[in-house]
């Protein structure tokens, strides 16, 4: 599946030390979980491990493109944004062994933890979908705020099917929410390939029945999917509302460790692991001299270094006292809950708050097809900083990598964009124009078969 | 002071959190231009504008997860179902995503889901439903069913005030029968204590909401066959008072239960149980319960009086108490 034309080009905005941030956090990741499979196999993990061998460059890519205000909620095969939002190693052994040292103190495991107050982190659910209304949420809120920040989540191709995940995008469209979805397209739902789930071929299309723009990239091609979400999260900041990536990718290993994933046919394996995303980011460094073999040495060699020191705090930690159990359910005042305002909360009263409660309700009636969706500013976004959503040119702010990756931008009769559109026309045009036959007044006469 | 129905209550309830604190936000169908399906928001968006009064398309999942997501940034929404039969379709929402959150992670969710409910109204197995114990079986959650509109305004605003997600139950029977003197001032009914509405020395009656004024108005009638029954109204289901019952049975020595909900798994169930763990010895009598039907609410008129507990069910079963 991945081809040049899918391929961006390199995120050229990107300086060396970045560039080796990439490499660094795609083989932490990949080395975090080799280790986890060692572990569950010496029966030390408690309840499963789920890889995300050979998607290391979606996790990494795209979390890469956040701030450190912005928020993302990882699903079960992000292990790797939760390590570049700045948790550490010891984290992911602690929650897979249900350590009391953990981030949950044992109370859930696996990726299934967070940060409201410094990483901004939300916790997945094992139910999928949910976090995309959820990051709206806080999308709206960080908006609310004056905060500026993007809400980042992702979903695999068998959790867009979800009922949910509709609800989601269509009200995060409809509040025009700074909110990026990557659509994690690695080809399995647990057993199931993407092809008996969907009819279609690209997931990014139902973005189009959203009015909600979006983009395809290659997944295994770590600078393509930053490059991607990079112009994503700008554009969100900026005010144009939610974006889509579908990134083609991987699952390299079965559902869960217990899984050996027989079902996938050995050609499709064979095929994408000549796309393995670390493998081909190697070959990025060197062709492009941003590295030699002694600095990809001294990276591996501190990965291992901060491994064992966090795999041994890890198993030497106790696990939780029973009575723990009992505690925490509620918030009995634990917890100083206040919002960090970024703007004048009198914006948000009255007087300044009230309007007028009446519907504007523009081309009632009118039933000709329109080329482009309704442009609605959201509540709280002022018109001015909304550009047309439906604008096919969307320009990124400043001369980035971001122009190589034009979003797809919604419109309104169907999936195609409106540049194919325009492409057939003018084709049409080009064609020599026959002269007309004199047939169309004759009865048909019926073939035979 | 001005008497006011439950829903005027409730609406002040809305108007004064919201001017008091710019965290707080509504959001829900049809709550702003159109006031809500039975007006408890009408005049919201008039003062605070689309930014704190936020409609939504029909989509229940994503108003409660809208409003988890709001509640992390520190934000106070309280989220609008247009009947609470419809918290159905935010069930994963609420008792998964919402409920676990503060166990699982030491995250907070400070939100309420309101909306109406109950039965009485006619309005069929889909606009009558009395869903509380799907969410008092859900650690995590506290529940609230006031019955009066004093009530309704004090605890809406402790609801809005507290650091846990809330679901709160507004029975619209009592939405506009009900009228009431309520201060125009600030102040709160605090969640988790019941309140004994009567006082009596022969027979508890444990009820709440529109089942509180039937236990009443039953306790009335048994007065006058000298039978004075102390009647507790539970307000908050979820942690529940189990001290103000307690106490009450240790004094009476017998305990009738009255709800609304279906009898399978309703709060009677519960509560018999925490008296015979707690107060086995108190006991003159088996614990009785009077609730609705184990069926689905139906709709027409002389069904839906089938199903529904009144004030000679709840008059019948003390009878039968009173003879131990």
């Amino acid at each position: 599946m991945p081809n040049e034309k899918m391929t961006a080009a390199p995120g050229g905005a990107l300086t060396t030390a970045q560039h080796l941030d990439l490499y660094y956090y795609m083989q932490l990741n990949r080395r975090l979980e080799d280790r986890l499979v060692t572990l569950f196999r010496q029966n030390k993990i408690v309840g499963g491990v789920y890889s995300s061998l050979g998607q290391e460059g979606v996790s990494i890519g795209s979390s890469y493109a956040l701030e450190p205000r912005d928020w993302l909620a990882p699903m079960i095969r992000n292990i790797g944004a939760l390590l570049v939002k700045g948790f550490k190693p010891r984290d992911i052994f602690t929650q897979h062994m249900a350590k009391f040292t953990s981030p949950t103190q044992g109370k859930d495991g696996t990726s299934h933890f967070g940060d409201l107050k410094v990483r901004h982190v939300v916790s997945p659910i094992s139910m999928l979908g949910d976090l995309i209304p959820v990051m709206t949420g806080v999308a709206m809120a960080g908006r609310y705020l004056g905060q500026n920040i993007v809400a980042m989540t992702w979903i695999g191709d068998g959790g867009s099917s979800t009922g949910v995940f509709h609800e989601g995008m269509n009200f995060a469209a409809t509040q025009r929410a700074p909110f990026v979805l990557i659509v994690e397209n690695n080809q399995w739902a647990y057993s199931t390939p993407v092809g008996r789930q969907v009819p279609i071929k690209n997931l990014a299309d139902r973005a189009v029945a959203y009015g909600v723009r979006s983009t395809i990239v290659d997944g295994n091609d770590v600078l393509a999917v930053y490059t991607a979400s990079k112009a994503a999260v700008d554009d969100c900041r900026a005010g144009r509302g939610p974006v889509l990536i579908e990134v083609k990718t991987m699952r390299m290993k079965g559902h869960a460790q217990h899984d050996p994933a027989e079902y996938v046919p050995k050609a499709m394996m064979d095929f994408w692991k000549q796309q393995d995303p670390i493998a081909r980011y190697e070959k990025f460094l060197t062709e492009n001299k941003l590295w030699d073999a002694a600095k990809k040495s001294e990276i591996d060699a501190r990965i291992d270094r901060e491994l064992d020191a966090d795999q041994k705090f890890a198993e030497e930690s106790p696990l939780p006292p029973p009575e723990l159990a009992e505690q925490g359910v509620y918030c009995d005042g634990c917890h100083t809950i206040e919002a960090e305002w970024r703007r004048p909360k009198k914006e948000v009263m009255p007087p300044a708050s009230s309007e007028e409660a009446v519907w504007k309700v523009a081309d009632f009636g009118a039933f000709k097809a329109s080329a482009h969706p309704v442009a609605v500013p959201a509540p709280g976004v002022a018109p001015a900083s909304v550009p047309d959503a439906a604008s096919p040119d969307i320009e990124p702010d400043g001369a980035g990598p971001a122009k190589e990756v034009p979003l797809r931008v919604p419109f309104g009769r169907g999936p195609k964009d409106r540049s194919v559109e325009l492409e057939r026309r003018d084709k049409a045009a080009e064609r020599p124009q026959h002269p007309p036959r004199h047939h169309q007044n004759k009865p048909h006469k019926r073939r035979r078969r | 002071m001005p008497e006011i129905t439950m829903l005027e209550a409730i609406r002040q309830a809305m108007f004064e959190e919201m001017d008091r604190d710019p965290a707080v936000v509504a959001i829900g169908e049809d709550i702003g231009v159109y006031g809500g399906a039975f007006k408890a928001t009408e005049g919201l968006l008039a003062r605070f504008g689309h930014e704190r009064v936020i409609e939504t398309p029909i989509s229940e999942s994503a108003i409660v997860g809208a409003a988890c997501g709001m509640s992390y940034l520190g934000l106070r929404p309280v989220a609008e179902m247009q009947f609470i039969d419809f918290i159905a379709c935010a069930f994963n929402q609420v008792t998964n995503m919402v409920a676990k959150s503060h166990y699982r992670y030491g995250a907070p969710v400070p939100m309420v889901v309101r909306g109406p409910s109950g039965g009485g109204v006619h309005g069929g197995p889909f606009h009558s439903a009395n869903p509380e114990m799907y969410f008092v079986h859900t650690p995590g959650l506290k529940v609230v069913y006031p019955s009066t509109a004093y009530d309704a305004k004090g605890l809406l605003k402790s609801a809005i005030r507290d650091n846990n997600p809330v679901l709160f139950f507004e029975h619209k029977f009592l939405y506009r029968r009900i009228k009431e003197e309520v201060p125009a001032s600030d102040y709160t009914v605090p969640l988790g204590k019941a309140v004994v509405r009567r006082e009596g020395r022969h027979i508890t009656i444990v009820s709440y909401a529109a089942m509180a004024h039937v236990a009443m108005e039953g306790a009335r009638l048994l007065a006058k066959e000298g039978i004075e029954p102390e009647v507790i109204d539970l307000r908050t289901l979820l942690p529940l008072d189990r001290e103000t019952i307690l106490d009450s049975v240790k004094k009476t020595n017998r305990l009738l239960v009255v709800h609304e909900d279906t009898r399978t798994g309703g709060i009677a169930g519960e509560i018999a149980a925490i008296v015979c763990e707690e107060a086995f010895g108190y006991l003159d009598a088996p614990i009785s319960r009077v609730t609705a039907l184990d069926t689905p609410v139906p709709y027409s008129p002389p069904l839906e009086e089938r199903f529904l507990p009144n004030a000679e069910k709840v008059v019948a079963a003390a009878r039968e108490l009173a003879k131990y």
